[in-house]
């Protein structure tokens, strides 16, 4: 549980307070931590395409949004992230799981594992991977990037987080 | 009743309530019928008017906020139907211009000419549905479910008549932000209602 509490700990500290998402297995321990905090509250979307839509109309209101998904669901968001965060300047931090990193997966991960990056580059969107000695940075660069009003994907490998799966 | 006609009259009905606009023909006539502040134009992303109007809900307690959405809209994002019901905010109203077309993109149909859209809502579930379909019965249902606690889900059946010669959105998304922000934020301090 260490690295997921000290994650979403660290979340808070730097201002995060709106979650939504779609879960992934890697993504299980983080999700469940902020389930189980009162502090937090985690909505759970139908697809990611509607949790961009809701962390947007959070990000509106005043709220500073998180993102929780899979690298599956990039495809649905692909047009959100281009027709609406970058033009209209609405930030998101989006946590997405890296299924298929280094071409260990199931079938259904691999192609998207490899051009997971290369897709969120072409798009525009600007990421880094996240890993267990650089939570404070990769946050950091996020926080940069959202204050000018700019999406920021974190990529989460297999075993960061303490996955309940 | 035309689609049209509907704008004119919602639009007087409207005071300081944030308003999410689907993209399309909704955004162009109430923009031009009488722009607002606290309008959200999308000019694309459809679909996705309903679940910015769920996120401004859930996190704006203290005021209304009102959805235009459109029937094409509603159909692309169903899930958000369920999404709406099951976050249950209060201070939500999902107005639905239903014109059974995709009038945007040349009057294609939709398939809201058989799928009833307020029985989906009210499947869904949402607390409170309406149905009209003339101009008279718009500002009687619209006070009615504004004073109701929400979600609360409005059908407007209309026939498709936008003019072309509708001009589009003249405001740069950046500026629909920062506008948009800034309405809201004026009502900072609100109870929640
Ligand atoms: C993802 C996506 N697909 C298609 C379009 C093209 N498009 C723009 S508006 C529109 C119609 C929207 O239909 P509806 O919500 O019924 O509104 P109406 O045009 O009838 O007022 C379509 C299909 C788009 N903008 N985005
Ligand atoms: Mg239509």
């Amino acid at each position: 549980m260490a690295s997921s509490k000290q994650f979403a700990d660290l979340l808070s500290t730097k201002g995060f307070n709106f979650y939504a998402g779609v879960p992934c297995s890697l993504l299980s321990g983080l999700i469940r931590v902020l389930e189980d905090d009162a502090q937090t509250s985690y909505f759970p979307a139908v697809r990611e395409d509607a949790a961009v839509g809701l962390c947007a109309g959070a990000y509106l209101a005043g709220k500073l949004p998180v993102l929780l998904m899979q690298n599956s669901g990039l495809g649905y968001c692909l047009n959100a992230f281009t027709s609406l965060n970058l033009i209209y300047r609405i930030p998101v931090l989006v946590i997405m799981s890296w299924r298929g990193e280094g071409g260990k997966d199931a079938p259904e991960h691999i192609i998207m594992g490899e051009i997971n990056q290369k897709l969120l580059q072409t798009a525009g969107m600007c990421h880094s991977v996240l890993s267990a000695d650089n939570y404070q940075e990769a946050l950091d660069a996020a926080r940069g990037k959202i204050n000018e009003g700019l999406p920021y994907t974190l990529l989460v490998g297999k075993g960061l987080f303490d996955e309940g799966h | 009743m035309k689609g049209t006609e509907a704008f004119k009259e919602i639009i007087p009905l409207l005071t300081d309530e944030p308003v999410i606009h689907a993209n399309g023909f909704i955004c162009r006539e109430s923009f031009n019928q009488k722009d607002r502040e606290g309008n959200f134009y999308m000019i694309g992303s459809m679909g996705l008017a309903s679940s910015i109007g769920l996120g401004v809900a859930m996190c704006r307690p203290n005021q209304k906020t009102i959805i235009l959405d459109g029937d094409g809209n509603v159909l692309m994002s169903m899930g958000t139907l369920a999404m709406i019901a099951s976050a249950a905010p209060k201070n939500l109203l999902h107005i639905v211009l239903d014109n059974e077309v995709y009038e945007s993109t040349g009057n294609q149909r939709s398939l809201s000419k058989s799928i009833a859209l307020d029985q989906v809502a009210q499947g869904a579930g949402y607390p409170h549905v309406k149905k009209v379909t003339k101009k008279e019965e718009i500002k009687p249902a619209f006070e009615e479910l504004m004073g109701k606690s929400g979600p609360s889900f409005l059908l407007i059946k209309v026939e498709p008549a936008f003019e072309k010669s509708t001009g589009r959105v003249t405001h740069t998304p950046e500026e629909i932000t920062s506008r948009f922000m800034k309405a809201l934020a004026a009502t900072d301090g609100r109870s929640p209602l």
